[in-house]
């Protein structure tokens, strides 16, 4: 249990957050210090009536020494401006392929959908040293992923994806806060992230009940929206087959080459006309007002479940 | 201070006529002050109305730090909380801040420092009260029909679909008033322009004059938009036109930037006249000219100017462009250097001085002291990084309380102790006034502090019930707000004492320079019995060549009087 440590690190860049607090708290302890100091100093030295030289000014007093600190906190700023921008600039580009995570936000409850469509509410389950990508949209009022642990924060819009990422380090229990306020329960609306070995997460997942029941769903979804009337191997109806395709390499009109995740299935479904595959024609309607993020979802994980060794992933 | 004020310190020109006629006398019946037109009448209106609603704010607050003092919602249910919450922040920033300095230091001392009679629309000033009233009879309406429970900010989609609370009476309230702040900038400028007094030039009006005049600039130009915000969405919330509502096609951030395009040089609004007044007090105090006197314009300026481009750094987490947050970033670090170059100027004004340590002056003392603190930690959060973890946390409400109060209240009561002899005529007691400045600074540390060290931790604000781990940082910000609480009450008694009891102040108590101090204390109707003419340039405290004596008299020296 991680929940009580104040100033737990449990990120790749939570370290490095921290080493940007720390330096900016020296940097900017040292100029308080500096003011500070001399106002002591001439409180004291120059009380009324103390014997201290008054007189005008010295020369270098007038012009030089103001042109000077202007100058001098010009650079101080710009400096700390570069610095700030460039030390997150060199974590870009993590090598490992990304987890990615579904999260609703609602008042006020996180609801959390993993890749296989195991599912959870207020607690989000994590391997250690995976790179995670959150996928969230909220589906009411503005809402804040916040989680302290991992120095990470992002606002959850209503109808707009925003995305967030994040390399847990620590195996623990941290806090989930929604950081913007939301209504009512605002301060309810609190929860887990529990960040477990990478073997234990993935046993984890596997016993979620509700993986089954998913794909389950997105089979009855597939035909009840007449998706089997055109995918169906046996189907009049010239479109890709979906078996085996998850999880694999799809060529695309034009070259292009892509692999088949959930984002790629997604955009399938809600704007088929993006990535054609090759040699098929442009018939595909879209699906964008007909399914919810649930239902797509479901229809991922059947489509998942055709393709038999990522499933078992 | 008899020893200050005895002497040769008699103004030939302002016949000593006494108590009997001023602006006080000048009518006595309670319609004489409803309809008056005169610019130091309507500042005390301004002053006692912003008094009532600072109470009324602070007992808000007092409510939901009794409750944060342990981590379950146990003293009031969670609307009641999210209520009290916004009803601080709508009453301390619209119907307190705002108007704090500007409408009552402000209205009162801007035409005694240019020796106008007035200020130009004496009408208009007036009419700027009356919407300031009508506007917070609309805030207390809303808080007695049940109050509203978006916080300050107003964000939508929650406040113009999700809210139970009155919104629409709240954001009326802000709406209206609103345009009281932007008749009074008007007045202002207007005044500055046309109604100084002879020889008072552009770069011999005191820093707190230009402080009204860029103040002003920011009130004029930004709060229109804020008006037009709050339109917005309540168009949105009552006839259900979709601006905000992304379902619908609207976009919620437009709200957030449309907001602080308003709220960010709001707070410039809020710290520019507390930089005046503190300009003033510290080279009075210092019996100094103040230092680099025209690096102190130009920086009130860039601070007003450059402040209308740093609203994004509200938004680092809220999902706009990583190019924008870049841009935002970089010119909240620009915002920096003018505020940084005061800290050093004010802090060289005290060199070579004649320091002394009447209450003005440890208020301010206080002020520099905050303010620097609040200075740095905003370093830290315009940081992109540090942005998105600190945001929406407590370190954030220390961040600007530091700024908000920490500077602007505290500047608040350094002018309201510096000006107090003027506006009344009479002195208060010194030792309590001391006594008063250094409880507030030790209570609002002890208040603030801790919310610096729970932020970073990641307690987020505007949280009814928050984690266990949380409360050592909530019991100590309680117990110092209690101490705050102390130190705000004490002066209402012993400058209400002073009415009846102070000693008479005389023209110039602290022996100062600017032109308010060159008429009686409390001032005729008129201001000047004869117009006074500027020949030099502000805070003659010493001749150019030698520095402040012993005994004040250098300004009868520079003033050719002895």
């Amino acid at each position: 249990m991680e929940i009580g440590n104040l100033f737990a690190e449990a990120s790749q860049n939570a370290g490095v957050v921290d080493l940007d607090f720390l330096v900016l708290t020296i940097i900017s302890m040292a100029i308080f210090l500096l003011v500070f100091t001399l106002v002591l100093v001439f409180c004291i030295r120059y009380r009324r009536g103390s014997n201290a030289k008054r007189g005008r000014l010295p020369e270098i007093m007038r012009r030089e020494i103001e042109a000077g600190w202007t100058a001098g906190t010009v650079f101080l700023a710009l400096f700390i401006f570069w610095w700030a921008v460039a030390a997150p600039a060199a974590l870009q580009g993590q090598p490992a392929p990304a987890l990615k995570i579904h999260i609703y936000a609602k008042q006020w409850m996180w609801q959390v959908e993993h890749p296989n469509g195991a599912r959870e509410i207020n607690t989000l389950h994590l391997p250690v040293g995976t790179p995670v990508h959150l996928l969230m949209t909220s589906q009411d009022v503005i809402h804040s992923f916040y989680v302290p642990a991992f120095r990470a924060k992002h606002d959850v819009l209503p109808d707009r994806i925003v995305e967030l990422e994040f390399l847990p380090t620590k195996i623990g229990t941290f806090h989930l806060f929604c950081a913007e306020f939301c209504g009512t329960a605002h301060s309810q609306m609190t929860g887990q992230v529990i960040v477990m070995r990478q073997e234990d997460y993935a046993h984890w997942r596997e016993v979620q009940p509700q993986s089954e029941t998913l794909a389950a769903e997105g089979a009855a979804l597939f035909h009840s929206l007449g998706c089997s009337g055109c995918h169906d191997p046996a189907s009049a109806v010239h479109a890709p087959d979906l078996r085996g395709v998850f999880g694999h390499i799809v060529q695309l009109q034009g070259g292009r080459q892509v692999v088949a995740d959930e984002a790629y299935v997604r955009d399938s479904i809600l704007l088929p006309d993006k990535d054609i595959v090759a040699g098929f024609a442009p018939i595909m309607p879209s699906f964008s007002n007909v399914v919810n993020n649930g239902q797509i979802e479901s229809l991922i994980a059947y489509i998942r479940s055709l393709s038999p060794q990522e499933s078992a992933q | 201070m008899s020893d200050i004020t005895a002497g040769a310190y008699e103004y030939s020109r302002t016949p000593s006529i006494g108590a009997v006629d001023n602006y006080l006398t000048h009518g006595r019946t309670l319609r004489s002050w409803l309809v008056t037109t005169d610019h130091k009448r309507i500042g005390i209106l301004y002053a006692l109305s912003i008094t009532v609603f600072f109470f009324i704010g602070a007992i808000a607050m007092a409510i939901v730090r009794l409750d944060l003092i342990t981590p379950a919602p146990d003293l009031v249910s969670d609307d009641t909380y999210n209520k009290l919450f916004t009803l601080h922040g709508i009453v301390m920033v619209w119907f307190f801040l705002i108007p704090s300095i500007p409408a009552t230091f402000g209205n009162f001392m801007l035409p005694l420092m240019i020796g106008a009679k007035d200020v130009a629309f004496p009408r208009l000033n007036l009419t700027s009260w009356y919407l300031f009233v009508i506007g917070a009879l609309f805030t207390i309406g809303c808080i007695v029909a049940g109050g509203v429970d978006t916080g300050w900010t107003f964000y939508t989609p929650y406040s113009s679909q999700y809210s139970h609370g009155f919104v629409i009476p709240a954001a009326a309230g802000v709406f209206i008033t609103g345009f009281s702040s932007i008749l009074t900038g008007l007045n202002f400028i207007t005044t500055i322009h046309s109604l100084r007094t002879p020889g008072m030039h552009w770069f011999r009006l005191p820093l707190f004059v230009w402080a009204m005049y860029t103040t002003s600039a920011v009130m004029i130009l930004a709060t229109p938009v804020l008006a037009m915000t709050l339109l917005l969405m309540s168009a949105e919330r009552f006839f259900g036109i979709p601006i905000f509502d992304p379902a619908r096609g609207g976009d919620p951030l437009l709200f957030q930037h449309l907001f602080w395009f308003y709220s960010h040089p709001a707070v410039y609004i809020m710290i520019l006249p507390a930089m005046g007044v503190v300009s003033e007090i510290f080279t009075c105090y210092a019996r100094r000219r103040i230092f680099g006197y025209s690096f102190m314009v130009y920086c009130m300026v860039g601070i007003a100017v450059v402040g209308f481009f740093v609203w994004g750094h509200h938004m680092f987490v809220a999902g706009q462009s990583p190019f924008a947050n870049l841009v935002f970033s970089f010119m909240s670090f620009v915002v920096a250097v003018p505020s940084a170059i005061k800290v050093f100027n004010w802090t060289a004004t005290l060199y070579r001085g004649q320091i002394t340590f009447e209450s003005p002056f440890l208020y301010c003392l206080g002020f520099l002291w905050l303010f620097t603190f609040g200075g740095l930690t905003g370093l830290v959060l315009a940081t992109v990084p540090l942005d998105v973890h600190l945001t929406d946390t407590y370190f954030v409400v220390a961040h600007f309380h530091y700024i908000m109060v920490g500077g602007s209240v505290s500047a608040f009561f350094a002018a309201l102790h510096y000006w107090w002899p003027k506006i009344t005529g009479r002195m208060y007691d010194e030792a309590w006034a001391r006594f008063a400045a250094i409880l507030m600074f030790f209570g609002f540390n002890l208040t603030f502090f801790p919310q610096f060290i729970m932020g970073y931790a990641g307690m987020p604000r505007r949280y009814h019930a928050y984690a266990p781990e949380f409360q050592i940082f909530h019991v100590l910000s309680t117990a110092g707000a209690a101490v705050l609480g102390a130190a705000y009450a004490l002066p209402a008694l012993y400058l209400l004492w002073s009415l009846r009891r102070g000693e008479r102040a005389g023209p110039n108590p602290w022996c100062a320079t600017g032109l308010e101090w060159q008429t009686e204390s409390p001032p005729p109707r008129d201001n000047f019995r004869t117009p006074p003419v500027v020949v030099a340039a502000p805070y003659q405290y010493h001749s150019e060549t030698h520095g402040p004596d012993y005994q004040h008299r250098d300004i009868e020296r520079a003033q050719g009087t002895v």
